[in-house]
């Protein structure tokens, strides 16, 4: 009930953001969606105690498979784009995942972060795809729906956001029922679980799942709001930036992980407005002030004054 | 039909010794990330700071050095005096002022401590050094070629070679033939049962970080020579290592050398007969290892706890 609520809201609130808001801000509340998104994958995942340094690869996936369609076949529709997007990138991670789900720890970090570098590596060196430059998308109409100019991002920002808010009821639902409780159990003691009769592989295997999804949607999602996609995508510094975005929200709410993106998307705007030289610092200095004093990231502020009250 | 290539002799000469002279490069970086590994249990994506720093440090000591009209042979004591004034200055600065309060945290939240480091140090060098490009290529030049198979190569990557050999061998030796050596290996055994028995573990931490850092710096440091040494350089550097660490098991010397064989010479295969797949083929082996051999070649086997 207060999930939907909280949902209702949100999705008000983002339809007057779309509606009235200048461009500008439309972007910005597009990109933190995408990254919301993504980072909404890695919560997921992170339930079961692992930390995917590779989420890169289903961002770059999602991205450059939504903008292929435009590029290559000329699908402009931006809802086929965001299917695709994240139907590439659950394919691609129910292949890897066989493997992956068999790993934990830093090994699962590490072979997450050699998929997504290979990725990378791959698009890199591809004429066909741009190599570093990347190429342009255009998606002229949505749901069969021909877009005007100038009104796309507003579209977009809407589809963006039901997809997001779905995604999150979906996740919220999914984390606290059994399946979250299993889990954690898994985080905790994975033998135990398996001797209760529960398969540790088939968790992690279907969290691997939804992450790599959700970060193909993210993908997508940044590549209509950007109308450009490039290598970058799937670097490791950027799989870095979502576990960044992970760590400084925390992973006890649904919610977290959207706050966390739209504050991180604000620093970087004023960030690069008033200090460009020192982003990547303060970024590092933010980082490890969270570590040493909120552990559990910025969302325990909030809970710590709604249990006060 | 496209043309076609012959693998002959001719060919696999400049591949293999390429192959060599990359993977020893590789490798003086990789023995300081998975010592320190192997003994404080962090993988350092500072790593690539260090050695970014070394890189830098190379780069004013030995600049100054030549623009001082002193004997040219002198900037290679420069490169090293360099590499050993990052390691022992900045080392332990990071180790004691950050790491040390950071022990006993799980390792991937250990792996973003590092990261955060990682990001504050970049900027450090850019407000230190600028943004420019930085070019040293006296060191490179002044040794001159010698040819091999009709194919003319810097001597240089020949010191690059003998550095890693004799850095491995004086690695290797102390750790498994001196006191201090066993008393580190006492450490990455069991840690607490080491401080029961009175090790300094601290210390060793300590010191530990230093050498690690001091290897990386090493590997920036010689590498300055050969290109241009400008803002990120550290970023690659630091998942390649990555790669060639966890293909020899982290924590394992010889396994870092292996590793670090390995990459070098798919690396150079590659960029010869098949240039597009150049990073492609590196990351491809490292999964490739760790899908047959999960923990990598050398990995120490772990007991189950319950």
């Amino acid at each position: 009930m207060k999930a939907a609520v909280a949902a209702a809201i949100a999705l008000a609130s983002l339809t007057g953001l779309a509606l009235g808001a200048p461009q500008w801000l439309v972007f910005m509340a597009m990109l933190v969606l995408a990254k919301g998104v993504v980072v909404l994958g890695l919560l997921v995942l992170m339930r079961t105690g692992l930390v995917s340094f590779g989420q890169g690869l289903y961002f770059g996936i999602g991205a450059y498979a939504a903008a292929l369609l435009s590029h290559h076949w000329h699908i402009n529709d931006a809802a086929v784009m965001l299917v695709a997007g994240a139907a590439a990138a659950a394919l691609t991670a129910a292949l890897l995942g066989l493997l992956l789900a068999g790993y934990r720890d830093i090994f699962f970090a590490m072979l997450s972060l050699a998929f997504s570098m290979i990725l990378y590596g791959l698009l890199v060196k591809s004429a066909a795809l741009g190599s570093t430059d990347g190429f342009n998308l255009h998606a002229r109409t949505f749901v069969g729906v021909a877009l005007t100019a100038g009104s796309e991002r507003r579209v977009f920002l809407m589809a963006g956001s039901i997809c997001a808010v779905v995604a999150a009821l979906l996740v919220h639902r999914l984390l606290g029922g059994n399946w979250g409780r299993l889990s954690t159990a898994v985080r905790d003691n994975e033998l135990r679980v398996s001797y209760l009769g529960a398969s540790p592989y088939r968790v992690v295997y279907a969290n691997y799942l939804i992450a790599g999804a959700l970060a193909g949607l993210g993908g997508a999602l940044a590549a209509l709001a950007v109308g450009h996609v490039d290598p970058e995508t799937a670097y490791w510094t950027t799989s870095g930036e979502f576990v960044f975005i992970a760590i400084l929200g925390g992973t006890q709410s649904i919610l977290a992980p959207f706050m966390a993106a739209a504050i991180f998307e604000a620093l970087r705007t004023i960030a690069s407005q008033y200090a460009p030289n020192v982003w990547q610092m303060s970024l590092g200095l933010a980082m490890l002030a969270i570590i040493m004093f909120l552990p559990a990231g910025l969302w325990s502020l909030a809970e710590r004054r709604r249990r006060s009250a | 039909m496209g043309c076609r290539r012959f693998i002959s002799m001719t060919s696999i000469l400049p591949v293999a010794f390429d192959g060599i002279a990359y993977a020893s490069w590789l490798f003086l970086i990789s023995a300081g990330l998975t010592l320190i590994y192997g003994v404080m249990r962090i993988l350092n994506v500072a790593h690539g700071s260090l050695y970014a720093l070394g890189a830098y440090a190379a780069c004013s000591l030995a600049g100054a050095w030549l623009t001082a009209g002193l004997p040219a042979a002198g900037s290679f004591a420069m490169l090293l005096l360099a590499a050993i004034l990052v390691g022992c200055v900045v080392g332990p600065l990071l180790e004691r002022g950050l790491l040390q309060w950071m022990y006993g945290k799980d390792e991937v939240v250990l792996v973003l401590i590092t990261y955060a480091v990682f990001l504050i140090m970049e900027d450090v060098i850019k407000l230190v050094w600028g943004v420019d490009s930085l070019l040293l290529p006296e060191p490179y030049a002044l040794p001159g070629n010698f040819s091999l198979g009709g194919l003319a190569y810097p001597v240089y990557n020949l010191l690059l070679i003998a550095m890693a050999l004799v850095t491995g061998l004086a690695l290797a030796w102390v750790l498994y033939r001196t006191r201090q050596g066993k008393l580190l290996l006492a450490v990455i055994h069991d840690r607490e049962m080491s401080m029961a028995m009175g090790i300094n573990v601290s210390r060793v931490y300590l010191a530990t970080f230093a050498v690690g850092a001091t290897l990386a710096a090493l590997g920036g440091a010689f590498t300055a020579p050969t290109l241009a040494v400008t803002p990120g350089i550290g970023v690659e550097v630091i998942v390649l290592a990555f790669a060639v660490v966890v293909i020899g098991g982290l924590g394992s010397l010889g396994g870092a050398a292996l590793g670090a064989l390995m990459v070098g010479l798919v690396r150079s295969a590659t960029v010869r007969y098949w240039p597009e797949a150049e990073l492609f083929s590196i990351y491809a082996v490292m999964a490739i290892v760790l899908i047959v051999r999960p923990k990598g070649l050398f990995a120490a086997q772990e007991a189950r706890k319950i």
